[in-house]
């Protein structure tokens, strides 16, 4: 038996949100556990039956299993992410280390590192979520009224947290250098890498979040301006909720057929002809760059006013994605994958710095890489290593990021524009991401095959990220 | 460079000459290959492929193959290889997946041959076969081996790894058709070039990636790997398994790896980031490379022997942009810069201590450290006569075990274990931490202690008459710390007049002493005037009450006559002094009265004049009342006294017995560093409770917080039987209150047990009522709780 002091807690329960709904949470859950109203999914995008077909209970002994720990409970990243087991249970260890296990970095200056990066993509569920963990972990309530309250030395990332999200492009040795000279307020080493793997994290979750349609937890009601910019709410959604339904109709069906036989073409002709010749690969890729301009999404949908409650943790908040080709200027020289492969360098570099992330991210990116369970839309025991590379690479190329050795032309052949322009938005800028873009792409496919997209592009996204960054550090270092 | 050797080889008809050099290239270099004669080089990177002329000066660009206007991705390479038999022929692999041969005997200005679209992803490694002329293997990140045949347009055969990304494939140089790839996951297979359907062999050589292997010039079973996780592993694959000889753990990944022509045992390493540096290591030598190169200025990324035959001569590519040519004697020998010292403490408290073999011989006539029982093993270790660095590496390493029974810190886990720290009046807790210590036999402690009563209690509690009179009838603390307490005393005092008088005492009792040894009598007899009680009412006393105290003179206190008994009693006291300055209180005591510090050397006659002053000073002291504050600068000094020797634990017990009184007197930062010192030891010796309650009764607030740092309690819901999450009180799951009590289903503030088994439970009180009459929970779950 453990005697427990349970006068300890009652300081801290102010903080969280569970606690003051608390007595009514109770009574509340029975009306709802049996039949739970749609909008109260942990999704604006997706139904709520289809991440429950999983059942609560696997998501729960997952839970169990993880050791989740502080926070753990299943939030609704985790119920959507709970579709791809394999991947959650990378996710959450990557995540726990980042926030909780000893590192060079204090627990609150994680979280409001957490924040800072949430608020670049003005993502107030991230936002809130780690407000109310940041003061459980003993951060100074005053530094949550803005940016100007924290120490200087926290303020300096902000410079790489806005090129971080929005053009990883731009980071130079010369901003690794600016945090690390010596001074009042100077980085070491270990805290920026765990800095930046912190910021890059939740800047593609926060992509996740977006992408996903991820709602806030708790009071269905809540405060309207915590909610995700939910498009569900001003437009009326198209009746496609479910798309193995009829209203998919045939076209959709036929859109799959298409998919699969492209598919199949394009693994014979590669083993037959390959004629393409080097200019023209290099052509396609720059097709593939210069189109991603085009498949902007029609501007201004939905352009956000962000909130003041998240604008004050941004410095700079116009900075935003700016394509990575633009005519007329000059456009930054391609990184190319091979030189600077997250495998070789940008294991090396993090295993040296900070041992447990590199070990985590490698297994987490591997375990992505490498999901699937061999089947399209209906159709099942397909090989569909093809699709996920050029998902994963159509993100690297919005990033800049080129392989030698792809096709770029099969990025054309197997994405179809309405994915290439969710893919594009979601991972550029997430913010504006809707329902109907959701819908649009992909019509035929399950909801968990859409998640299984947006995990590809929380990780590509990270990567993309995070092989800038650390690309700069090595230079810095040499 | 001027200074740098030249060096000269003869090998057969073929000299090599040349120094340490190095050129620019335009790019960085991702790989280099050698010609078969030693005199030329190719160099290929993303942006450059060009062969340079090795002369004995300088490199001399001699051939560049990337030609065309737009130079196509065929010629973006990331590895190159000469071919071994045929000086004409080289082949390199493009990043985009082709291989690609070259022929320089080729009359055209492109020397391209042939090309090989076949692999699907980058290829990352090219392999000439040793001895066959048309045989070329490339190993890809597609998973893919592939064995081309020159003479014809496509691959002859395919071997499929099963996994991700093949990293380096290796003809072995001695079985004609065998080879070895190494992968992506760790593993490394062994194929015969004539069976693509299977692996012969495959083993996990390394946690991550592989990303390079050599075979042996010489010997044709040894391999070695380097990976990802920074090590060099040599095989012996002789053997029916795979069986790691040799480990070397170098501090970055490792990306190439190549035996040192003539060495059995030497390799070249160079890392893969971080680290630009080439190493050349002694196998048998794992911690230390037996040679370094730091010309580079950013990764290396490729090495080369220049000879097959020369040992002396090494090349390497870099990311740097520069191509170099090392000549070893201008190689830098770390071991020249190690510290040739060792020295660990064991669990047990042994002592291990290795050094160079000379430095402890000639030493060896030392006397030993005394704690030592065991005398130094002497290990040697002589390597080939014809290795290089023999003499620095033979080397002795010493044991020293430290006897069980001065290591044993069995005190100190008694002390800690019955010390006393609060809860009760100062004057009991410092009688029962004198006890204590005395039972322990550590009798200055416990003097200190019984002082520590005096001088904090006796004002207030014990009258000046109480004083004497204790002392007179000998009571259990007192006589302890009689003599102790009398010199601290002396010094502490700042009037003339009593030092004067306790000088004059002093002199005159000298007098006495020396001019009669018997006087022992007389002077007790003085004493016991003092103190107004009858010397046998006295002797009986002490002799009744101190039995358990006196444990070592409680023999003698039975034999001896009833004079004797004083004198007997004060001489282990006596001796605590002698043996134990305490610090600058006694010299300052000395430079007072030389008479006393004089005394000293005569031990027995001695004691008689402290026993007898004491009674006198004691006398005074009362009278005039000092306050306790009087004293606290000397017990401070007492305190860091005891922390300087490294009795911590009496510092900072003292500091919580004291508490008030004596906290302010100490800075924060020693009292800190104390209680953190302590709270480790106790830590050390698994006293959690001990440590605990010091940690709580600390009045440092740093030490104070650390009950309330990282402390977790993981509990379950009571109603789903899920584990909470450690923020209140509402289970995350079920949404209800999860601490109420089952007995009276009230919220629980306050105290709470429950069962791990079943998760339910309540107030304590009740559940404990609950369960004298019951074994079942209260909760009706038919859980058989049990409270323990």
């Amino acid at each position: 038996m453990i005697v427990a002091d349970a006068e300890n807690c009652a300081g801290i329960q102010s903080y969280i949100p569970y606690a003051q709904c608390g007595g009514a949470g109770a009574s509340e859950e029975q009306k709802m556990a049996p039949t739970r109203r749609l909008p109260r999914g942990p999704s604006a995008f997706i139904p709520v039956e289809e991440i429950l077909q999983q059942g609560p209970e696997t998501i729960e002994e997952q839970q169990l299993s993880l050791e989740v720990s502080a926070s753990g409970r299943p939030d609704n990243v985790m119920l959507v992410m709970g579709l791809h087991p394999d991947y959650l249970s990378s996710f959450w260890k990557m995540q726990g280390l980042l926030l909780r296990v000893d590192g060079p970095l204090p627990c609150p200056w994680r979280h409001y590192i957490a924040i800072m990066a949430s608020a670049r993509h003005q993502c107030s569920y991230l936002i809130s979520f780690h407000m109310a963990e940041f003061l459980q972990v003993g951060g100074d309530p005053e530094w949550l009224l803005g940016i100007h309250r924290v120490p200087q030395k926290l303020r300096n990332l902000n410079e790489i947290n806005k090129l971080l999200a929005h053009r990883p492009w731009l980071v130079t040795k010369e901003h690794i250098e600016a945090l690390l000279t010596t001074g009042e307020h100077s980085w070491s080493l270990a805290e920026l890498i765990q800095a930046v793997v912190l910021l890059t994290h939740y800047h593609s979750l926060a992509s996740f979040v977006f992408g996903c349609g991820i709602l806030p937890e708790g009071d269905p009601e809540g405060n309207p301006s915590l909610q995700v910019p939910s498009p569900s709410s001003g437009q009326s959604s198209p009746p496609n909720g479910d798309p193995l339904g009829s209203s998919g109709g045939f076209d959709a069906v036929r859109e799959v057929e298409a998919l699969m036989e492209r598919m199949k073409v394009l693994q014979e002709c590669q083993l037959q002809e390959e004629a393409a010749s080097q200019e023209e690969m290099e052509n396609r890729f720059e097709l593939e760059k210069s189109e991603s301009l085009l498949v902007a999404p029609t501007s201004d949908i939905l352009e956000l006013t962000p909130s003041p409650d998240v604008l004050c943790f941004v410095e700079d908040p116009t900075f935003g994605y700016e394509d990575f080709t633009r005519r007329g200027t000059q456009a930054p020289p391609t990184f190319r994958a091979q030189d600077y492969t997250w495998e070789d360098h940008g294991y090396s570099l993090i295993q040296r710095l900070y041992p447990e992330g590199g070990q985590l991210l490698d297994e987490k990116f591997q375990v992505v890489y490498t999901l699937t369970y061999n089947t399209i839309a209906m159709h099942s025991g397909v090989d569909t290593s093809m699709l996920r590379r050029a998902i994963w690479n159509y993100i690297h190329c919005v990033f800049g990021i080129r392989y030698d050795d792809y096709d770029y032309g099969e990025v054309n052949q197997l994405l179809e524009r309405s994915l290439k322009v969710y893919i594009k938005t979601v991972a550029c800028y997430p913010e504006k991401t809707t329902k109907r873009m959701y819908n649009h792409f992909w019509r035929h496919f399950r909801h968990s095959e859409k998640v299984h997209v947006n995990l590809l592009l929380l990780e590509a996204r990270m990567q993309a990220a995070l092989l800038y960054a650390l690309r700069a550090i090595t230079r810095y270092m040499t | 460079m001027e200074k740098m050797a030249r060096v000269t080889t003869a090998l057969g008809g073929n000299t090599l000459t040349g120094r340490t050099m190095y050129c620019h290239l335009d790019a960085p270099a991702n790989a280099i290959s050698v010609c078969r004669d030693a005199a030329q080089v190719v160099v290929a990177g993303r942006n450059i492929f060009k062969i340079y002329a090795i002369e004995e000066e300088q490199f001399v660009e001699k051939l560049n193959l990337r030609v065309g206007r737009k130079p196509s991705l065929n010629f973006s390479c990331a590895d190159v290889v000469w071919h071994q038999m045929d000086e004409n022929l080289l082949a390199t692999a493009a990043t985009n997946g082709v291989v690609v041969t070259w022929n320089l005997g080729k009359p055209s200005r492109n020397k391209q041959d042939q090309l090989f679209t076949e692999h699907k992803r980058t290829v990352n490694k090219v392999c000439f076969h040793p001895t066959e002329a048309y045989m070329l293997l490339s190993g890809s990140q597609d998973g893919y081996m592939k064995c081309f045949d020159l003479r014809k347009k496509d691959s002859v055969s395919t071997f499929s790894g099963q996994s991700e990304s093949v990293r380096d494939v290796q003809f072995s140089i001695r079985d004609y058709f065998t080879f070895a790839a190494t992968f992506e996951n760790g593993n490394v297979q062994l194929w015969d070039i004539r069976r693509p359907d299977r692996y012969e062999r495959m083993f996990t050589a390394h946690n991550g990636p592989v990303f390079c292997c050599d075979w042996h010039p010489e010997d044709r079973g040894w391999l070695a790997t380097g990976g990802r996780d920074k090590m060099v592993k040599v095989w012996d694959m002789n053997t029916n398994r795979a069986k790691e000889i040799y480990c070397v753990q170098s501090i970055a990944s490792v990306a190439r790896v190549k035996w040192r022509p003539e060495c059995k045992h030497h390799l070249a390493t160079c890392s893969m980031m971080v680290d630009h540096n080439i190493y050349v290591w002694d196998v048998r030598r794992p911690y230390i490379p037996s040679a370094m190169f730091e010309e580079h200025r950013d990764v290396t990324t490729g090495i080369v022997w220049r000879h097959l035959h020369d040992p002396y001569f090494l090349l390497s590519g870099s990311k740097d942009s520069t191509l170099y040519q090392h000549i070893f004697k201008d190689a830098s020998q770390p071991i020249e810069r190690a510290n040739p010292e060792g020295l660990c403490y064991g669990l047990f408290g042994d002592l291990a201590f290795a050094a160079k073999e000379s430095l402890v011989t000639s030493d060896s006539n030392r006397k030993p450290y005394p704690g030592d029982r065991r005398h130094p093993i002497f290990f040697k270790r002589k390597l080939d006569p014809t290795e290089q660095f023999e003499s620095v590496s033979s080397s002795a390493l010493s044991v020293f075990e430290t006897e069980p029974d001065s290591s044993s810190m069995g005190w100190f886990v008694d002390t800690a274990r019955r010390y006393a720290l609060a809860g009760r009046s100062l004057a009991e807790l410092c009688d029962h931490n004198a006890k204590v210590a005395k039972e322990l036999s550590r009798n200055q402690v416990a003097q200190t202690w019984t002082m520590l009563r005096i001088i904090y209690c006796s004002p207030g509690t014990v009258p000046s008459a109480n004083l004497n009179h204790s002392i007179g009838k000998g009571s259990a603390s007192l006589p302890l710390m009689n003599s102790f307490n009398l010199k601290d005393m002396a010094s502490g005092m700042g009037s003339e007049a009593r030092l004067d008088r306790s000088k004059g005492e002093n002199r005159s009792e000298n007098i006495l002493l020396d001019s009669s040894t018997t006087l022992i009598t007389n002077d007790e007899n003085e004493e016991t005037e003092g103190s107004d009680v009858p010397a046998d009412y006295l002797l009986g006393d002490v002799e009744g009450d101190e039995d358990e105290l006196y444990l070592m003179d409680h023999e003698n206190a039975h034999t001896e006559e009833p004079e004797y008994v004083l004198p007997q009693e004060a001489f282990p006291l006596r001796h605590e002094i002698v043996d134990n300055p305490s610090g600058p209180d006694h010299l300052q005591d000395k430079a007072d009265s030389p008479h006393v510090s004089g005394n000293e050397a005569e031990t027995v006659s001695l004691t008689p004049v402290e026993s007898f002053s004491l009674i006198s000073i004691s006398h005074t002291l009362s009278e005039s009342r000092l306050p306790p504050d009087f004293f606290s600068t000397l017990v401070r000094d007492m305190l860091r006294f005891y922390a300087e020797q490294g009795d911590v634990q009496m510092a900072v017990s003292v500091l919580i017995v004291l508490g008030e009184r004596i906290r302010k007197e100490i800075d924060e930062q020693t009292q800190e560093h104390w209680y953190t010192s302590y709270i480790d030891l106790l830590q050390r010796f698994r006293l959690w409770n001990i440590s605990n309650q010091v940690i709580k009764l600390s009045t440092c607030r740093a030490i104070t917080c650390l009950n309330q740092a990282s402390t977790t309690l993981h509990v379950n819901c009571s109603n789903c039987k899920r584990p909470m999450s450690n923020k209140g009180w509402i289970c995350d799951r079920c949404r209800q209150c999860a601490s109420t009590c089952a007995v009276c289903h009230h919220v629980v503030k306050g105290l709470f047990v429950w069962c791990q088994g079943c998760s339910h439970g309540g107030h304590l009180q009740h559940i404990l009522k609950w369960l004298e009459s019951s074994t079942h929970c209260p909760a009706g779950c038919g859980h058989l709780c049990e409270y323990t």
